[in-house]
C-alpha cells in the first residue's frame, strides 16, 4: 500500500485534533474564570473578588496557563479560518434549494459565525478588564493579610474586619479594584451588557454543538458513554454561559 | 397528482446551469421518484426537447448511481431511501419539487444532473482494500470472527458510494463514505495487517482530492440511505491519528 | 459438430490436470500483453483484478460511473459452495448434481463440476479481501438453504451478498489501477469488437461522457457484460444491462448458445402500472420462511387476506412438491405461480400475483428473528408497495430475471473467435436451462477469479509475439466508421415514437410469447412481431440531441436496436427446441404442467451463427455427454 506520513495537522483531521483540544481547554478555562467571577456576588464590597483578581495575575502558574489560553485562542481561531476556507472550496457552487435543518442542528451549522461572535467579544472583554487592569486608570483598594513568622499569607481579610491576632503580623496590601471597576461598568453601560449577554448565548450554542463534537473529534463514541458526554455538553453549554450573563444583568438591573 | 418541477439544467462541465421550471400533471402516486422523471422525458422528446440527463441503473437503492438533491435533501425527504427508493406519494399534490445535482468541487457536474464521482474510486484506489491475491486465502474458517464485530463490519460495508454524505454535508466532506471502509476493515482480523497503512493513505487522497472537513454535523448520517453512523467517523479520526502518531 | 475442448480423464480430475498442462506466459511477457475486460460486474471485476496480479496489462471498461455500480451488486440471496461447514452431508459432487439436475440436464458436466471445485476456493478468497459474511455466534461463517437444494450451502452478507462479494472484487481491482497494473474506463460503452486476421484484437468504445469513439487494442478481448433479461424491457435487470457487447460479437463470429433460456423468478413485486421501468427482486431467500398460496376459490380473490380462512387456502407447493414445498427451483415455482393465476386464483388487483405469507414464520420464530433475517428485504417491499409484510402477506410475482443463455464459450471459456472470451452472465454458462439460486455469483467468481485466469494463457502464450496492433490499422478505420455511421442514423431518423415505446412493445411480445410458456404457433407469430418493430424502429425512432454529447438517449437506442435483433434468435431458438426443459416451457411438450424433456434429440446445445441481418441464423449443436448421471427426470415432489 502506497501511502505517506505527512505532518499530523496538515490534514484536516490533525486540524480538527487542535480545534478540538483547544475548544476543550477554554471550556476548563471558563469553569475556572467562572468560579472566579462568582465573587462578584459576595456582599463584602468586592474584597473576594481583588484577592482573587491578585491572584490570577501575579500566581507564576496562573500566569503561564493564561498565556497558554490566549494562544489556544489564536490557535482555534486561524484553524478554524483555514478550515472554512478549505470547507468553502469544496461548494464552490451552492444549492438553490438547501434544506439543512432536517439533517442538522443550526448550532453546528454555524460555529464560525458563533466563534466570531465570541471572538469580537474576546477582544472588547480584553480591551475592558484586561488592558485596563494592566495600563489603564483604575480606582484603588486594600485588604490585609496575615503573615506567619515564616512569611507564609495564612489568610487574608476584609479592612472592616480586622481581628487583633495573636500569631504573625498583618499587612495592609493595596490593589487596583477590579471589583468597582466591573460593577460600576455593568450598571452604567447598557450596550456592553447586551454584547455580553449576546456573547454568553453564542458560546452556549458553539459549546451546544462543540463539546461533544470535541469528543468526536478525537475519536471518542461510545455507544454508552456518548450519550452522557452529550448530556453532560448541553448541561455545560447552558448552565456556564447563563452563569456569566447573569453577572452584567445583575449589576445592570439589580444592584 | 400534478406538479412543478424546478430542475437544474447544465448542458456540460464548462458551461454554467440554471434552473428550468417544468409542469408536470396525472402522475400516480404508486410511481417512483425516476419514473416521473422517465414520464418528464418521454414528454419532452415528444416535444421534441432535451431529455433531463440523471443517473441511475439499479432502481433498487443498491448500486449508488442515482444522486439527485430534492428539495434542498440529497435523495430527497424520505429516510434512509436513496431517490430510486422514492414514491409520489412521499409528495403533495400540487408541490413544487426542486431537483439539483449533487453539489461539490470534487463531483464535477457532467450534464443537468450527472456528476463525475471518480474521486471516490481514487481513495479507494488508495487503500480501500485488503492487500491479498488471488489463491493466497487460506480456509474461510480458520479465522473466526467475533460476531458482533462482523455485524459492525456489515454496517459499514453497506455503504453504496453514492455521495449523499458529500452532497448533504455543508462542507462538502467524504469523511463518512472514507470512514465506513475503514471502518469495514478495522473491524475485521483480515484488516489489521495493514490497518495503519490503510487510513493514512486513504486520508491523503481523501485531502488531495478537495473534499471538505468534518465538523461533526450529522448531516451525512441523517440523509446516508444505507444509515452508516458516524461512529465510523470517530474510528477513522481514532485510527488516523494514532496511525500519524506511531507512524 | 462443435468443440468444446473438453479436456480427457475421469470428471474429478479433468480440470486439475487441465490446469497443469495449460502453457503459462513467462512474468516478463506478461509484461508486454495487453488483455481488454469489458465489464466489471462479479466476473469482469475478479478477472481484470487476478488478471492485473498476474502482470498482464489490463484495461478494463464499464458504461456505469464507478466498476462499483455493475449489475451484480443487486444481487440479494447468496452465494453457493460446496464448504459443508453445516456438516450436512453436501460434498464437490452434490453440488455438482444439484446444480447440473437443476439445470435440466442441459448443462456441460464437466464445467460443472470445475464450477462445484472451485466454488470453495471462492469463499476463502472473499473472506480473505474483507466481505463481511454473516456469522455464528462463535464467529464460524453462517450458512443458509436455497431453492433446489437439501443442504445449508448458500453464504450470505444480509441481504446483500452480491454487494459485499462485488466491493470485494472492486477492491481488488482498485487496488491494481491503483498500483498500475489495470487501467479503468468508465462511462465507456463497447460499442463494437475488433477482429483482425480471425483474432479478437480490440473494441471501439463509447465514451458516455462527450460521445467521443475510443479505439483499444487487446491480444485478448474478455467479456464480462452481464445478462439480456432486459429485452423484456421489464426484468430485475439493472436499466442499463444490455446485450451489446455479446451482440457485437455474435455478429463478428462468436456463436450464441441456447438464447431463449431465460429464467424467470418466482418472488418480484408484481407490476402495478404501464409507467412501470423495472421490477424488483424479493430474494428468493424468503421462500426458507415464507409460505406461498393462493386462494382455493376464485371468489375469495379480492378479499383481505386475512378473512380468508385457513382451509380455504391452497399452499400450493407445499401440495405439489412435498419434498421441496416452497424451496421448489425457480422455473417450478414461477410457472405454479402463473398456472395459479390463469386458473383465475391471482390475487391484487390486476389477479396476477400470489401471496408469499410470513404469520407462521412470525409465529413461530417471533418478529424479532424475523426481522435479523429479512428486515430489508421487508423494508424494500414496504417501500414500494406501501404495505407492511409484518402485517400483510407480500404479494409476489414472477418476472425475467436471468438468461443462461448466452456467448457460446469452450472449456476454456474462449468463444468461437480466438482471443475472445465470455465470462460470468455473458456466456452461455453453467446453468443449463435452468439456474439454481446462489449459483450465480459463484459462476462470475469461479470464471473471474480461478478459471480464466488459468485458461487464457493457453492462448496468449502464442500471442507473446505478437507486437500490440496500432488503433490506425483498417480495421479498426472501418470498425469506427460502422459505428460512427449507425450512431449518425440513429440521430438522424427524428421519427414519431421514443426508444423506450420500441422497447416496452419488444418486452410485451418476448413477455406473452417467449416467456413463462411457450408454443410454437405464437412463437411464429413473435417473429413476425418482431421484424415488424425492427423495421419500424429503424425509421420512426426519434432520439433526441447530438452524437458528440452525453446522451443517454442515444445510449439506450443502441442498446435497443441490439436487443430487438437478439428477440428475434430468442425466438428462432425457441421454436427449434421441440421439447420443455427448465426454463423453456413449450406447452405442446408436458405432462400434467411438468415440463417433458426430450434427450434423445435435444440433448444438446444450441450454439447459432450469424448470417445476416435478414437470413436465418446458423445452428451448430454441441452435444451433451453425460457420463458420470443418469439422465432422469427431474422432480422435486
Ligand atoms: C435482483 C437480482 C438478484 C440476484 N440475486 C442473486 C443471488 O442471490 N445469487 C446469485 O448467485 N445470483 C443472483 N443474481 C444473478 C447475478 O447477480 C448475476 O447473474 C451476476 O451478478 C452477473 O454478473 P456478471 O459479472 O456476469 O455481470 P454484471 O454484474 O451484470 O456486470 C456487467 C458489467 O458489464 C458492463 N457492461 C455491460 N455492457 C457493456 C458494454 N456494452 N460496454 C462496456 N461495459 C458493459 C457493465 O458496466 C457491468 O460492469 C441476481 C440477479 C438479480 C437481477
Ligand atoms: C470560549 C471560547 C471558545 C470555546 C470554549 C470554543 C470551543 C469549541 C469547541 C469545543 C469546538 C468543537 C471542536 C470539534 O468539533 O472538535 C469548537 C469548534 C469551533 N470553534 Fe470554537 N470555541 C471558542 C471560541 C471560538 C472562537 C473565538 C472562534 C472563532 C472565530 C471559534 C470557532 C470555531 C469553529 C469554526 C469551530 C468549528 C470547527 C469545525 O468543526 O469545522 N471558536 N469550539
Ligand atoms: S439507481 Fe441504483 S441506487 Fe438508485
Amino acid at each position: 500500500m502506497k501511502y505517506s506520513v505527512k505532518p499530523l495537522f496538515s490534514s484536516t483531521i490533525g486540524k480538527k485534533l487542535l480545534m478540538a483540544i483547544s475548544g476543550l481547554f477554554l471550556c476548563t478555562f471558563l469553569v475556572v474564570h467562572l468560579i472566579g467571577n462568582l465573587q462578584l456576588f459576595k456582599n463584602d464590597g468586592g474584597f473576594a473578588f481583588n484577592v482573587y483578581s491578585k491572584f490570577m495575575t501575579t500566581n507564576p502558574l496562573i500566569k503561564t496557563v493564561a498565556y497558554v489560553n490566549y494562544a489556544l485562542i489564536l490557535l482555534h481561531v486561524f484553524t478554524s479560518l483555514a478550515l472554512t476556507i478549505k470547507n468553502k472550496k469544496a461548494r464552490p457552487v451552492s444549492y438553490g434549494y438547501n434544506n439543512a435543518k432536517a439533517n442538522s442542528i443550526w448550532s453546528s451549522r454555524n460555529m464560525g459565525i458563533l466563534g466570531t461572535i465570541i471572538l469580537v467579544f474576546i477582544v472588547v472583554h480584553m480591551q475592558n478588564f484586561w488592558y485596563e487592569m494592566k495600563f489603564g486608570e483604575v480606582p484603588m483598594m486594600s485588604y490585609f493579610e496575615y503573615i506567619s513568622p515564616e512569611g507564609k499569607t495564612l489568610s487574608t481579610q476584609n479592612l472592616e474586619e480586622v481581628a487583633p491576632s495573636s500569631y504573625g503580623t498583618v499587612r495592609q496590601v493595596i490593589v487596583k479594584d477590579l471589583y468597582k471597576e466591573v460593577t460600576t461598568e455593568f450598571s452604567e453601560e447598557a450596550l456592553l451588557v447586551l454584547l455580553y449577554v449576546i456573547a454568553q448565548i453564542a458560546i452556549g450554542f458553539h459549546l451546544w454543538h462543540g463539546f461533544a463534537s470535541a469528543f468526536q473529534t478525537v475519536g471518542i463514541n461510545h455507544k454508552r458513554y456518548s450519550p452522557i458526554i452529550k448530556t453532560l455538553g448541553y448541561g455545560f453549554s447552558i448552565i456556564v454561559p447563563a452563569l456569566f450573563a447573569i453577572m452584567p444583568l445583575y449589576f445592570f438591573f439589580i444592584k | 397528482m400534478k406538479f412543478t418541477l424546478k430542475i437544474w439544467r447544465q448542458k456540460n462541465t464548462n458551461t454554467a446551469g440554471k434552473f428550468v421550471d417544468y409542469q408536470i400533471s396525472d402522475v400516480n402516486s404508486d410511481m417512483s421518484f425516476l419514473e416521473m422523471m422517465d414520464v418528464l422525458n418521454d414528454e419532452l422528446v415528444r416535444k421534441g426537447e432535451e431529455p433531463v440527463v440523471f443517473d441511475h441503473d439499479c432502481r433498487e437503492g443498491i448500486c449508488g448511481m442515482c444522486s439527485m438533491y430534492i428539495n434542498g435533501r440529497a435523495h430527497g425527504p424520505k429516510r434512509a431511501t436513496t431517490t430510486c427508493q422514492l414514491y409520489m406519494r412521499n409528495f403533495s399534490d400540487g408541490e413544487t419539487i426542486t431537483i439539483e445535482p449533487w453539489r461539490a468541487s470534487s463531483f464535477p457536474v457532467l450534464r443537468d444532473l450527472s456528476v463525475d464521482r471518480s474521486s471516490f474510486d481514487n481513495i479507494i484506489q488508495a487503500g480501500g482494500f485488503i492487500s491479498v491475491n488471488t489463491g493466497q486465502a487460506q480456509d474461510a474458517n480458520s479465522t473466526p470472527v467475533n460476531k458482533e464485530d462482523a455485524d459492525l463490519s456489515m454496517d459499514a460495508a453497506a455503504c453504496i458510494g453514492c455521495g449523499a454524505c458529500v452532497a448533504a454535508c455543508k462542507n462538502a466532506s467524504a469523511m463518512l463514505f472514507v470512514s465506513a471502509k475503514v471502518s469495514q476493515f478495522a473491524l475485521l482480523p483480515q484488516g489489521q495487517s495493514e490497518r495503519s497503512e490503510r487510513v493514512l493513505a486513504m486520508v491523503n487522497t481523501m485531502e488531495e482530492e478537495g473534499f471538505g472537513s468534518c465538523t461533526n454535523t450529522g448531516a451525512c448520517e441523517a440523509e446516508c440511505p444505507k444509515e452508516i453512523s458516524i461512529s465510523n467517523i470517530a474510528r477513522l479520526n481514532r485510527d488516523f491519528l494514532a496511525a500519524s502518531i506511531m507512524k | 459438430m462443435l468443440d468444446s475442448r473438453i479436456p480427457e480423464g475421469p470428471l474429478e480430475e479433468k480440470w486439475t490436470k487441465h490446469k497443469s498442462s495449460i502453457k503459462l506466459v513467462n512474468p516478463a511477457n506478461k509484461r508486454k500483453i495487453d488483455v481488454l475486460v469489458i465489464g466489471t460486474g462479479l466476473a469482469g471485476g475478479s478477472a481484470a483484478a487476478t488478471l492485473g496480479e498476474l502482470g498482464y496489462n489490463v484495461k478494463v471498461f464499464c458504461f456505469q460511473d464507478s466498476p462499483r455500480r455493475a449489475h451484480s451488486i443487486a444481487a440479494q440471496g447468496g452465494i453457493n459452495a460446496a464448504k459443508n461447514y453445516k456438516n450436512d452431508g453436501d460434498s464437490v459432487h452434490r453440488l455438482f448434481y444439484d446444480t447440473i439436475k437443476g439445470g435440466d440436464f442441459r448443462a456441460r458436466e464437466a464445467n460443472v463440476h470445475r464450477l462445484a471445485e472451485v466454488s470453495v476456493d471462492i469463499i476463502d478468497q472473499c473472506v480473505a479481501q474483507g466481505v463481511p459474511f454473516a456469522r455464528e455466534y462463535g464467529g464460524l461463517l453462517d450458512n443458509r438453504s436455497f431453492g433446489g437444494s437439501q443442504v445449508s450451502r448458500t453464504f450470505y452478507a444480509r441481504g446483500q451478498t452480491g454487494q459485499q462479494l462485488l466491493l470485494g472484487a472492486y477492491s481488488a481491482l482498485e487496488r491494481q489501477v491503483g498500483l498500475g497494473n489495470v487501467k479503468q474506463y468508465t462511462r465507456h460503452e463497447m460499442v463494437e469488437i475488433v477482429n483482425i486476421d480471425g483474432k479478437a484484437r480490440g473494441i471501439i468504445a463509447r465514451n458516455l461522457i462527450n460521445g467521443k469513439l475510443e479505439k483499444f487494442f487487446g491480444h485478448a478481448v474478455v467479456l464480462a457484460t452481464g445478462g439480456y433479461g432486459n429485452v423484456f424491457f421489464l426484468s430485475t435487470n439493472a436499466m442499463g444491462s444490455n446485450v451489446t457487447a455479446s451482440w457485437k460479437a455474435y455478429k463478428k463470429g462468436a456463436f450464441f448458445g441456447n438464447p431463449c433460456f431465460t429464467q424467470i423468478h418466482p418472488t418480484c413485486v408484481p407490476v402495478t402500472g404501464s409507467y412501470q421501468s423495472k421490477l424488483t427482486l424479493m430474494s428468493e431467500s424468503l421462500r426458507n420462511d415464507g409460505r406461498v398460496w393462493v386462494p382455493k376459490k376464485k371468489e375469495d380473490c379480492k378479499k383481505r387476506p386475512q378473512d380468508i380462512a385457513e382451509e380455504d387456502r391452497d399452499y400450493y407447493l407445499e401440495r405439489k412438491y412435498p419434498s421441496f414445498g416452497n424451496l421448489a427451483p425457480r422455473d417450478i415455482a414461477s410457472r405454479a405461480a402463473k398456472e395459479a393465476c390463469d386458473d383465475g386464483r391471482g390475487v391484487g388487483v390486476s389477479g396476477l400475483a400470489v401471496y408469499l405469507d410470513f404469520a407462521d414464520a412470525i409465529n413461530r420464530l417471533g418478529k424479532s428473528v424475523v426481522e435479523a433475517r429479512y428486515g430489508n428485504l421487508f423494508d424494500m417491499y414496504e417501500h414500494i408497495t406501501n404495505e407492511n409484510p409484518y402485517e400483510m402477506p407480500m404479494r409476489i410475482y414472477p418476472a425475467v430475471h436471468y438468461t443462461m443463455g448466452g456467448t457460446w464459450v469452450d472449456y476454456n471459456l474462449m468463444t468461437t473467435v480466438p482471443g475472445l472470451y465470455a465470462i460470468g452472465e455473458a456466456n452461455f454458462s453453467d446453468h443449463g436451462a435452468n439456474r439454481l439460486g446462489a449459483s450465480a455469483l459463484m459462476q462470475g467468481l469461479a470464471d473471474g477469479y480461478f478459471v480464466l485466469p488459468y485458461t487464457i494463457g493457453n492462448y496468449l502464450a502464442d500471442e507473446i509475439f505478437t507486437k500490440p496492433i496500432s488503433t490506425d490499422h483498417p480495421a479498426f478505420l472501418e470498425a469506427e466508421n460502422e459505428v460512427k455511421d449507425r450512431y449518425n442514423k440513429l440521430i438522424s431518423i427524428k421519427g414519431k415514437r421514443t426508444v423506450d415505446d420500441f422497447h416496452k412493445e419488444l418486452g410485451k411480445v418476448m413477455w406473452d410469447y417467449c416467456g413463462m410458456a411457450r408454443d410454437k404457433e405464437g412463437l411464429e407469430k413473435a417473429r413476425e412481431l418482431i421484424k415488424q418493430i425492427r423495421k419500424e424502429f429503424w425509421s420512426d425512432v426519434n432520439v433526441p440531441g447530438g452524437v458528440d454529447e452525453m446522451n443517454p438517449e442515444l445510449d439506450k437506442a443502441g442498446r435497443v436496436a441490439d436487443f430487438i435483433e437478439l428477440g428475434e434468435l430468442m425466438v428462432v431458438d425457441a421454436l427449434n427446441r421441440n421439447e420443455s426443459c427448465g426454463g423453456h416451457f413449450r406447452t405442446e411438450y408436458q405432462d400434467a404442467g411438468e415440463a417433458k424433456r426430450n434427450d434423445n434429440d435435444y440433448a444438446y446445445v444450441a450454439a447459432w451463427e450469424f448470417n445476416g441481418i435478414d437470413a436465418d441464423p446458423v445452428l451448430h449443436k454441441e452435444e451433451l455427454k453425460f457420463e458420470n448421471i443418469k439422465l432422469a427426470v427431474r422432480s422435486y415432489k
